[in-house]
């Protein structure tokens, strides 16, 4: 686990006590200050579905929905079986495993995008109704999440590629793979809380 | 990787005005960026006073009254206390554990830089009708307010990011980057604050941003969150709005209670009193103060079952904060003080926010609340926090850490002169406000009936000295940086680590990394070179 945090140091800093190295530290603090804002949003949708219930809700698809839902599921093994290769020193492993994750993830931003399309086809829109409002804010944030990801894995293939990242170094590919499974797991929460309640 | 070059600190001012990862650099880019808002914010306040000086409508017209008090709110909140205070934690976090920089250098120059396009936003939105909603921005009113309001919204997102980023920063450097030995109950009290205070940064700002997010989404997108009619509810954004603003309280005097624990020991040359009681009530202050939110809408039509648990809560962080106040009295019995001009500007912040702390709880009670709400009452209780409090510790700080920044002395009679027409101008401009506000008078309003006059000119008398006091700070302390005497490595015989480095520290803040073996507050323990109180904590 700290086989990685020697990288920063140097001999100045001592305060290893907790086992983490600050890169790893600073992402997970990252992470639960977007946990607050979704959070925020979440809130947002689910006071509005319990106090201004909309029939435009019954619109939704769960079939396709759920669909894509494993596929970003799919993405998030892709970069563990990633990781698991350039820690056995694999470069040409997290190559492949990262390129198909970008490939799911963009596979997930079409779906989405086809969503949004025929629910505007039927009259669902930002300025429909409270649900049409809450829903397309919410769910939008959550695409421009997974197009971050996307950026953010590409970074980190056009890295690999250039020859970075090795068994003893790749913090950069944990770190990115920490926020594409905190991206998954939001989404989890939003298709149950969504689609499913 | 090679040898650092070792800059020349105070002849290569250039570099205060550039990119630059130095987290000395960088924190005085905040407190120097950030004084400049309070300077806009204080000319506002004193447009304000102006205006109500007499009863009448003599200076500005209802519409330019409104824009001017949201926007002294929100310059003063967002764009000076807030990132004051962060840039006391750039300055200052690294040297108090002993490392040579933030865990995030580059990070931490990109939070300071946020701060002056946020800044810009604020100021170019007063050209396009400037917000005038109050920096509460409360809806539907902030969705139907002219353009400036979506530039204050974003003004505001950007400032949150800058605050979030610096949050993550502190916890990662304390955590991580502390020197050999210094452990967390060696850990300075400030230190502390910072700690608790970053905790709030990372956990409430982002709830501000996705509520800005909603009103932003409104004024451009055309969305209905809160279109009453369709369904839409006003509860919602107060509810994110002081779910965050509430938090930001303690964001905005933690800090400001960590400062005045580093002072108090040093000029009563005493042991803190309750190190441990300190550390953890501010902790304790963090955590309760984001369970207390509404608090703030007792008079919103909030559900009533929920007024006596946030009653509760809120009258609980009396406790906390008590815990501090006492140990800081414990600290200075029996001392031998020393009334240094941080020393006074230090119990200045005592006997105001004490004041401030005390109202608030009167303010948490629901039944006198429902009374005093949006009176004068509740703007005299926040100006003695965070103006009594808050930035007179802000002061306090800059006094003290004036030698460690600049190398070189401050002008203590003109240190003293400042310190006294500021309490004299915060007692007179915000004491009278308590009593305006119990007659009936409200907040927000230009106008008001002839019996508040003469307590309303007393409380702009007051904030024309507050005005006036700005001149012998600037004169001070612009002089005193470019001419002052030397000053020594630690010229208050301080036991905290950045006063064991040179006035000011190097590029890498210390020539070998510092192995700490004691306390920051042994005062007249250890330390037999320096002037010791005569009998060490007797009144315990």
């Amino acid at each position: 686990m700290t086989q990685d945090a020697a990288t920063h140091s140097g001999t100045f800093a001592a305060g290893r006590a907790l086992g983490l190295d600050h890169l790893k530290l600073g992402t997970w603090l990252f992470l639960a200050s977007e946990v607050m804002f979704f959070g925020g949003l979440i809130a947002a949708f689910l006071h509005y579905k319990v106090n201004s219930p909309s029939p435009q809700a019954g619109l939704l698809s769960v079939p396709l929905v759920g669909a894509n839902t494993f596929v970003l599921l799919t993405s998030s093994f892709t970069v563990v079986q990633g990781l698991a290769a350039i820690r056995r020193g694999k470069r040409g492993g997290l190559m492949a495993y990262l390129a198909l994750t970008i490939l799911l993830g963009a596979a997930f931003l079409a779906g989405q995008a086809y969503e949004f399309s025929s629910l505007y086809r039927e009259g669902v829109t930002l300025q429909s109704s409270v649900f049409g409002s809450s829903f397309f804010t919410l769910t939008g944030f959550h695409g421009m999440h997974v197009f971050t990801g996307l950026v953010w894995a590409s970074s980190t293939l056009l890295r690999a590629a250039r020859g970075h990242y090795s068994a003893e170094d790749h913090g950069g590919v944990e770190v990115f793979g920490l926020y594409w499974h905190f991206v998954d797991i939001v989404w989890i929460v939003l298709f149950t809380i969504i689609y499913l309640v | 990787m090679s040898a650092e070059p070792v800059a020349a600190p105070t002849s290569n001012w250039r570099r205060y005005f550039g990119w630059n990862t130095d987290h000395k650099v960088i924190g005085v880019q905040y407190m120097v960026t950030t004084f400049l808002f309070f300077l806009l914010g204080g000319l506002l306040a004193v447009l304000i006073r102006t205006e109500l000086a007499r009863p009448g409508q003599d200076l500005v017209d209802g519409t330019q009254f409104n824009r001017l008090f949201t926007n002294h709110g929100s310059l003063m909140i967002f764009l000076w206390i807030i990132p004051v205070l962060a840039g006391f934690g750039n300055y200052l976090i690294p040297l108090m554990i002993g490392a040579k920089d933030m865990a995030f250098p580059r990070l931490n120059a990109l939070s300071y830089w946020l701060i002056p396009p946020a800044g810009i936003l604020m100021i170019v939105s007063f050209f396009v009708g400037a917000a005038d909603t109050g920096w509460t921005a409360y809806v539907p009113l902030s969705i139907s307010a002219p353009d400036g309001q979506t530039l204050w919204a974003l003004s505001i997102v950007l400032l949150g990011v800058s605050s979030i980023l610096g949050g993550i920063n502190f916890i990662a450097t304390v955590v991580t980057m502390r020197a050999e030995g210094l452990t967390f109950g060696r850990l300075p009290l400030f230190v502390w604050g910072m700690l608790a205070t970053a905790l709030l940064m990372v956990v409430a700002t982002p709830v501000l941003s996705a509520g800005l997010v909603l009103v932003a989404m409104d004024r451009i997108a055309g969305t209905l969150f809160f279109s009453v009619g369709v369904g839409g509810d006003p509860i919602l954004w107060q509810n994110l709005f002081w779910f965050y603003s509430h938090p930001a309280v303690y964001i905005m005097v933690l800090p400001a209670m960590g400062i005045v624990s580093e002072i108090l020991p040093v000029f009563a040359r005493k042991p803190i009193f309750g190190y441990k009681a300190i550390a953890a009530s501010s902790m304790a202050i963090a955590i309760l103060g984001m369970l207390v939110w509404a608090h703030h809408m007792f008079a919103s039509g909030m559900d009533p079952r929920l007024r006596i648990p946030y009653m509760i809560t809120s009258m609980i962080i009396a406790v906390p904060t008590g815990v501090k106040i006492f140990s800081w009295l414990g600290t200075i019995w029996d001392g031998k003080l020393r009334f240094t001009t941080p020393m006074l500007f230090a119990l200045g912040f005592i006997s105001m926010f004490l004041i401030g702390g005390i109202t608030g709880i009167f303010l948490a009670s629901i039944p006198v609340d429902l009374h005093v709400t949006d009176t004068y009452f509740v703007v005299a209780h926040l100006h003695f926090v965070l103006f009594g409090g808050s930035v007179s510790a802000v002061y306090a700080g800059l006094y003290y850490w004036f030698p460690k920044i600049t190398g070189r002395m401050y002008d203590e009679r003109l240190g003293k002169a400042h310190f006294w027409m500021n309490f004299i101008g915060t007692n007179l401009a915000y004491l009278p406000m308590f009593l305006v506000g119990l007659l009936g008078m409200p907040r927000r309003v230009a106008d008001y009936a002839p019996e508040f006059t003469s307590l309303n000119f007393l409380a702009s008398i007051g904030a024309f000295i507050l005005a006036i006091s700005t001149v012998p700070f600037l004169y001070n302390a612009i002089v005193s940086w470019a001419t002052g005497p030397k000053a020594e490595a630690n010229p208050w015989r301080a036991r905290t680590l950045e006063w064991q480095t040179t006035s000011p520290p190097p590029a890498h803040n210390f020539p070998v990394p510092p192995h700490v073996t004691g306390g920051p507050y042994d005062y007249g323990e250890q330390a037999p070179s320096t002037s010791l109180a005569p009998a060490p904590a007797a009144g315990k």
